[in-house]
């Protein structure tokens, strides 16, 4: 028994703790509406509320809730194109991301493998991939606006709805792709270059066959390495489409955040800040439970 | 014309102008069938040999033949147990042994590869860890595998590196007793890598002992005329096993014995002569005068 309860106080009882300084600093520089009753310049008694505190216009915990919960507690509701619920929001950002993302999969594993395994490949590809490694998603993504400008994809899909790609989205999953791949690529490249030469010696002394060498030495080897590049790259996924979407103003978390920045109504900003914040935590935790799950060494 | 033949191999590691020379003027003939133990210090560079007849690394001069035909690469006529088992810890000891089965007789039907891999793995008595990850099993066991995946491989030529190293006696007994059975019944050439005279004596054919590194070299051949089947116990007193184990030993520690450990240092002597303080410090980079040259002496010293 006394480890479960040890178990409850790591678990619970400490987050809890460092949760609620949080609230509790963020309560104490949030602003308070003071209401006073005034004489007027009529000489009639007025009531006017003004809001005071370290920064006036920041509402506090419970204002937020309150402007919230239509958000929080009907979360797959929509009452327009930028007024839906705070879980169908995620959900059209969590599309785009997995577009995005998987193409950063798919083209960054075998760019990694080509880097670790050939000396020439990394001389020739090296240098213009540490160029474009640190290149902002905002500096990404007008010049994927620019490259599908006139491009509008219909996907056809059988026994179901065709899905058309609007320009801003195209733009956005490139952005998506191009920026969350490199935490992949140079992953896969430095597993491969770890891989004990023992195993390259088995793979030789036994003749095995290239694609052989590939899918039961060389992968299994590196797949560690790949997975900690796949977590990575799913948060700079989640990070990115924030960014895009804010600047498309698609709906989605981001657009959302963006609306009601314009819109001045900073409750919905934090609701924004901790919704992202939280399902990027589950993103990240989902992807360790994945990688967990594949360790092969 | 020998099986295995090397001659006048070197071999060195490190980049040309600072390169360690590991083996120096190896010549080595080995019969058809012959089963050979190379014995020698750590380090001494036998892994080095193993792989170079393996084919896993490139002489730097001379030639490594097998039947004749250069050794360029490696190849399953050479199995190779590695001292540091080289399993792949995703496979579990069956997928290990198998992966070598299914790569060497590709074409037989899929149940004689698996009963033939059932019966390597029985050979070691790991039936019981079958379905096994080489990370579960101990360092013992992991070696039997290795033992099991070169063994079921049937190769020409089989290359043990220090394979029973890791073993408790009695294991070690058994297996050694395999080795020799397998060797027998299957008309094999075994070269077997091991650190322990003894082993070399009760198993094979013919001792060479391998001088200590670096530019180790091989010893003279001693011929191990004791008749087969040998008995472990009964072999301590045999005059014949006292000569060879005199003459191998001998050898390791006198002629192919460590040579002298020689420190040689550089030693700087300081700049005595001081600066003249009174002269401007000139700008950046620049020294103040008097430069001499700080003065180089050499020493050496001999240990043992
Ligand atoms: N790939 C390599 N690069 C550089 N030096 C190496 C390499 N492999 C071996 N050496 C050096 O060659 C020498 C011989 O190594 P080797 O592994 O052949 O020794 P060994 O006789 O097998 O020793 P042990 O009995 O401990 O296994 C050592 O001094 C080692 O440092
Ligand atoms: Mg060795």
């Amino acid at each position: 028994m006394d480890w479960i309860k040890r178990f409850r106080i790591d678990t619970f009882v400490f987050p809890l703790i460092g949760i609620g300084l949080c609230v509790l600093i963020w309560y104490c520089i949030s602003g308070r509406e003071i209401s006073s009753t005034v004489k007027d310049d009529f000489g009639d008694m007025v009531t006017v509320t003004k809001r005071v505190g370290l920064s006036e216009d920041l509402p506090t915990p419970a204002e937020t809730w309150a402007a919230s919960k239509p958000y929080v507690i009907k979360p797959f509701e929509k009452r327009g194109e930028l007024d839906q619920g705070m879980l169908r929001f995620t959900w059209l950002s969590l599309k785009l991301v997995a577009q995005g993302y998987f193409i950063a999969l798919l083209l960054g594993t075998p760019i990694g493998f080509c880097l670790g395994l050939s000396k020439t490949f990394t001389k020739i590809f090296d240098p213009i991939i540490q160029i474009l490694r640190p290149v902002s998603p905002l500096a990404w993504l007008p010049l994927g606006m620019v490259l599908f400008l006139s491009a509008k994809f219909t996907v056809h899909i059988p026994f179901a709805e065709n899905v058309t790609y609007t320009a801003s989205e195209l733009a956005a999953i490139f952005t998506i792709a191009i920026c969350s791949m490199w935490p992949t690529v140079l992953n896969t490249a430095v597993g491969v270059r770890a891989i004990p030469q023992d195993y390259i010696n088995v793979a030789r002394v036994l003749k095995l066959s290239r694609s052989k060498t590939l899918f039961k030495v060389l992968v299994p080897a590196t797949l560690p390495y790949m997975f900690t590049g796949f977590r990575l790259s799913l948060g700079i996924a989640w990070l990115v489409i924030v960014a895009a979407e804010m600047l498309t103003g698609r709906p989605g978390i981001g657009g959302f955040l963006w609306q009601q920045y314009n819109a001045l109504s900073y409750a919905h900003i934090i609701l924004c800040i901790l919704t992202i914040g939280i399902i990027g935590y589950a993103l990240d935790r989902l992807m360790s439970m994945v990688e967990a799950r594949f360790k092969t060494i | 014309m020998p099986f295995l033949q090397l001659k006048n191999v070197n071999k060195g590691f490190g980049p040309r102008d600072k390169r360690t020379n590991v083996l120096r003027d190896i010549n080595l003939e080995i019969a058809q069938g012959e089963f050979v133990a190379i014995v020698g210090y750590s380090g001494a560079g036998k892994t080095t040999l193993i792989s170079l007849i393996a084919g896993l690394l490139q002489a730097d001069s001379g030639t490594v033949k097998l039947k004749d035909v250069p050794i360029t690469e490696p190849g399953p006529d050479r199995g190779v147990v590695f001292q540091n088992y080289s399993l792949l810890p995703w496979l579990t000891v069956f997928e290990n042994i198998y992966l070598a089965v299914d790569q060497i007789f590709p074409n037989w039907v899929k149940e004689k590869k698996r009963a033939h891999t059932e019966k390597y793995i029985a050979m070691v008595n790991l039936t019981p860890a079958r379905d096994k990850k080489p990370g579960e099993l101990s360092g013992g066991m992991r070696q039997r595998v290795s033992v099991a995946r070169a063994l079921a491989a049937e190769p020409q030529i089989l290359l043990l590196d220090e394979p029973l190293g890791a073993l408790d006696a009695l294991t070690r007994a058994t297996l050694q007793d395999e080795i020799v059975r397998i060797w027998e019944q299957e008309k094999r050439t075994v070269v077997l890598i091991t650190n322990d005279v003894d082993e070399g004596i009760l198993l094979a054919d013919r001792i060479i002992p391998l001088s200590a590194g670096p530019g180790a070299t091989l010893g003279p051949s001693v011929a191990v005329d004791i008749p087969r089947p040998r008995d472990r116990k009964a072999i301590n007193h045999d005059p014949r096993y006292k000569e060879i184990r005199r003459k191998v030993i001998g050898y390791l520690l006198g002629e192919g014995g460590k040579p002298k450990l020689v420190i040689s240092r550089k030693l700087v002597l300081p700049d005595l002569i001081p600066e003249d303080l009174n002269v401007a410090r000139p700008p950046m980079f620049a020294r103040r005068a008097p430069k001499r040259r700080a003065e180089e002496k050499r020493e050496t010293i001999e240990l043992g």
